[in-house]
């Protein structure tokens, strides 16, 4: 339809308008020592700064409101040096948008493609380069080529390898064998099932024998949790009843999910709660998932107690703990 | 000629004895840029780059990027006599010991947000005003890389303190790639040197961190700023702008002034929010133990998105003749962030298959002139925004009152549902703007000045709008839909007839448009005004 129809024209670049410093030496002037100014201040931000470095006590804190208490010199420091960069910046700005010229010129954009004539000679050059490679006909060259190139991208994954030792059964087992003491976290001290009240959590680990060291890469498989609640509040099949110990029940504290601290537990309604994604775990039911993305149950561990008195592994974890792996078989 | 004039002609002068690049020189320094608040945004990056640089080689003087363990006896008393890792040891330190030490740490943080805002704000400025069209297709695919290697090199950088926080992140990164087909927990133990967290990740991230992406990170903006340079900046469409033309001010001295100093405005900004405004308080969260955590455990805001994805995953794994695929990890955590990246690289060159336009553009689109473009965005961001709200379900949850399963609920349904209804309504919108550009060009300005006629007729006054603004508002093109053969001469489909009915059906869409206001009809109108 628009054929026809006449199009509302392009009116041109609009008229320069002046500044008042362009024409007037005062505002000039005025705008200079504007500019003057700025940079001048931005000396003092950074005599702030040498003052606060030399002079200011790193324990001195003042207040100031909304921010509350802050370190005097961190405070100095950082004040100094904002305002010795930005004055440099706004001075520079505002120079170039008073005093500097600011009529807009135009500059001509030529098309990227080249002219008919340069480009057909350019394809020809590339074409007969190719061909005179000649990979196209020698396919012989070409594919031990190939293959070469793709055999010596093998030398980076092949140099890697040392970075690091097998998984074997690693992610499959944990420290806890049958009889491990379960001891505090922090503490190290063994526990009673009288040291915990229905209602209480406590945070294991497996009891280290004389001389081991506890490492993180332990930690991060053998935390276990410990909860305790009135018997008659599980809701478990016989089996998994028999895994506890007078209310009291052991859960993996590593999520199934991506292996994070599950370690908010809400009394009430008896829930284990995964910070990091909120999956969510009911104890009663030996950690069954009820909510978020976990898709398995945080492996229950066997407890019981020993001839002293004191809480132990009656067996190890019966599946691997953490977060699902291609290994994984269940 | 002043004394500083003749200074300013020797150094031209030995600059060209000895390069010869005295025309190269003149040219380039007379350079035209155009001007627009929006076109600071990509400054903002390169700037923060230039303060991560600056502010990052200072921290890596006291940093220890070590994972042996050490008893802490520093001088933040909470934690004297605690066991950590020389990294979180060494990162307290500079906290409380080194002066400015704490400074240049939230200098870096803040440097290192402003950069992924600034990367963000940017890429939806050259989105939605089409920037990214031919001949810049490929400065666009380069930005993405710059986005995606943003994210991870922000990700390695608030890990390597070694923290209780950033722990969690990593124990969530090894268990994405634990998650992996086949070869996760081979990758996962050499990644880590063994089982997690072992003692090699953090001075292994260090490297890459501090050496490895900062280089990638410095070819890639080098090649980014060559291409703006080559290829000329675009320019916001306005009287006197052309495809054929550039705009603005020369480079010397206007730009120099003003982009020189706009980089010292940045830095002085991000040293303010440095002194005055504490970020990852690292010494709250206390070391590393993977058997402890804090609540309210939050990625960084880039990483925010990917983290709710995870958050509100269904609970799906297969397991099967003995193996396990937790479609709960690789699903959000890395096939939906692979196709959208991929999508987001490719995007001009799928908009310009489905309308058919090969030609070079330099003038810039109004979005709502180019309603499709922008729905499509206005999509994909309410996509990423569900998911981030999902990111901080635990904190908005207590905040408002709600509960954790309300939240998750509302970004499970609403990140399928509100993506497709933002689409709509963004079209609608867009199209609505149209027709009131349209209507502004024929009717003129509504003034507010009533006027009762002598028959007791109340009109308002409209002023036609001047004539730079009419052009403005009609001096886009509307592109017609392609129209494809679906049938050959002899009226039997051909083999290509899907495909082109297809992309018929995609650019129809694409060409929606209200008719702008053309001078035939401001001249009628005016006849019977």
């Amino acid at each position: 339809m628009s054929n026809e129809l006449e199009p509302i024209k392009d009116p041109g670049l609009p008229a320069h308008v002046h500044r008042k410093a362009d024409s007037d030496p005062i505002a000039a002037q005025r705008a200079e020592r504007q500019v003057a100014i700025l940079f001048a201040l931005s000396a003092v931000g950074t005599l702030l700064l040498i003052y606060s470095y030399i002079f200011v006590k790193s324990d001195a804190f003042i207040f100031i409101p909304v921010i509350g208490n802050t370190a005097a010199q961190h405070l100095g420091l950082g004040i100094g040096m904002a305002i010795a960069l930005f004055c440099i910046g706004a001075g520079a700005i505002h120079w170039a948008k008073t005093l500097m010229p600011d009529e807009e010129v135009i500059a001509q954009r030529h098309e990227f493609r080249s002219e008919d004539e340069d480009r057909a000679e350019f394809v020809k050059t590339v074409k007969a380069g190719a061909a005179a490679a000649g990979l196209g006909r020698r396919p012989l060259i070409k594919t031990s080529l190939g293959v070469a190139l793709g055999f010596a991208g093998l030398t980076p994954l092949l140099l890697l390898r040392d970075l690091g030792p097998l998984p074997k059964e690693s992610l499959q087992k944990t420290s806890w064998k049958a009889g491990t003491r379960l001891v505090t976290d922090p503490g190290d001290r063994p526990i009673r099932p009288e040291d915990l009240e229905v209602g209480a959590v406590a945070q294991t680990l497996p009891e280290l024998a004389p001389g081991e060291e506890r490492t993180l890469n332990n930690i991060g498989k053998d935390a276990v949790l410990l909860i305790r609640l009135r018997p008659e509040e599980f809701n478990l099949d016989a089996e998994r009843l028999s895994w506890t110990h007078e209310g009291i029940i052991a859960f993996s504290k590593i999520c199934s999910h991506m292996g994070c601290a599950v370690a908010l537990y809400e009394q009430q309604t008896k829930h284990l709660l995964c910070p990091c994604h909120q999956s969510t775990f009911d104890v009663t039911r030996a950690a069954k998932v009820i909510f978020g993305p976990a898709a398995r149950p945080l492996p229950q561990l066997n407890i019981t107690v020993d001839a002293e008195g004191y809480l132990v592994a009656r067996t190890p974890f019966t599946e691997p703990v953490g977060p699902s792996f291609w290994e994984r078989s269940s | 000629m002043t004394a500083r004039e003749r200074i300013a002609g020797n150094v031209a002068s030995y600059v060209d004895d000895r390069t010869g690049a005295a025309k190269w020189m003149k040219k380039n320094l007379t350079k035209v840029f155009p001007d627009h608040w929006s076109f600071l945004l990509g400054e903002i990056c390169l700037y923060s780059f230039v303060i991560l640089l600056l502010s990052g080689t200072f921290l890596t003087f006291w940093f220890d990027p070590s994972q042996r363990e050490v008893i802490y006896d520093g001088g933040y008393q909470p934690l004297s006599g605690l066991k950590m890792s020389a990294a979180y040891a060494s990162t307290l330190h500079i906290s409380f010991e080194v002066r400015g030490g704490l400074l240049m740490r939230q200098i870096h943080h803040w440097a290192a947000l402003i950069f992924m805002v600034g990367i963000v704000v940017h890429l939806l400025r050259v989105y939605f005003t089409g920037a990214f069209r031919k001949p810049r297709e490929f400065n666009w695919i380069i930005g993405v890389g710059l986005l995606t290697l943003g994210i991870v090199e922000g990700f390695l950088g608030y890990s390597l303190p070694d923290d209780l926080l950033s722990g969690t992140g990593i124990r969530i990164a090894e268990a994405i790639i634990q998650a992996l087909p086949l070869v996760g927990s081979y990758i996962a133990f050499f990644a880590f040197g063994g089982p997690f967290p072992g003692e090699a990740f953090i001075p292994r991230i260090y490297t890459v961190h501090v050496l490895l992406l900062p280089g990638i990170f410095l070819a890639l903006i080098t090649v980014h700023l060559m291409l703006v340079w080559y290829q000329k900046h675009t320019q916001f469409p306005g009287p006197g702008r052309t495809e054929k033309n550039v705009v603005g001010y020369p480079l010397m001295p206007v730009y120099m002034a003003k982009a020189g100093g706009f980089f010292f405005i940045v830095f002085g900004v991000t040293a303010f929010l440095g002194a005055v405004a504490s970020i990852n308080p690292i010494w709250l969260y206390g070391p590393y133990t993977p058997g402890q955590i804090s609540a309210g455990s939050q990625p960084d805001w880039y990483m925010g998105w990917l983290d709710g994805l995870v958050r509100m995953s269904p609970p799906i794994e297969t397991h099967a003749f003995g193996h396990t695929i937790s479609w709960n990890i690789l699903i959000p955590g890395l096939i939906l962030p692979g196709i959208m990246f991929t999508g987001l690289a490719l995007y001009p060159f799928i908009e310009s298959w489905a309308t058919g336009d090969k030609r070079e553009h330099h003038l810039l689109d109004r979005p709502r002139n180019a309603p499709n473009r922008t729905a499509i965005g206005a999509m994909a961001l309410t996509f990423t925004l569900v998911s981030l709200l999902n990111g901080g379900n635990d904190i908005i949850a207590q905040q408002f009152h709600l509960t954790i399963n309300q939240m998750m609920w509302f970004s499970r349904i609403g990140v399928l549902v509100l993506p497709p209804i933002a689409f709509i309504v963004t079209k609608r919108l867009c199209l609505s703007l149209q027709r009131a550009d349209r209507d502004l060009v024929l009717h003129g300005r509504e003034t507010g000045r009533l006027v009762r006629m002598p028959n007791g007729e109340f009109t308002e006054i409209h002023e036609p709008i001047s004539a730079e603004k009419a052009w403005l508002l009609t001096s886009h093109e509307q592109i017609a839909p392609l129209e494809l053969p679906e049938l050959d001469n002899a009226g039997v489909r051909h083999p290509g007839a899907l495909k082109n009915k297809i992309r018929n059906r995609i650019s129809r869409a694409a060409a929606v448009a209200v008719p702008k206001a053309t001078e035939t009809e401001r001249r009628e109108l005016e006849g019977h005004h």
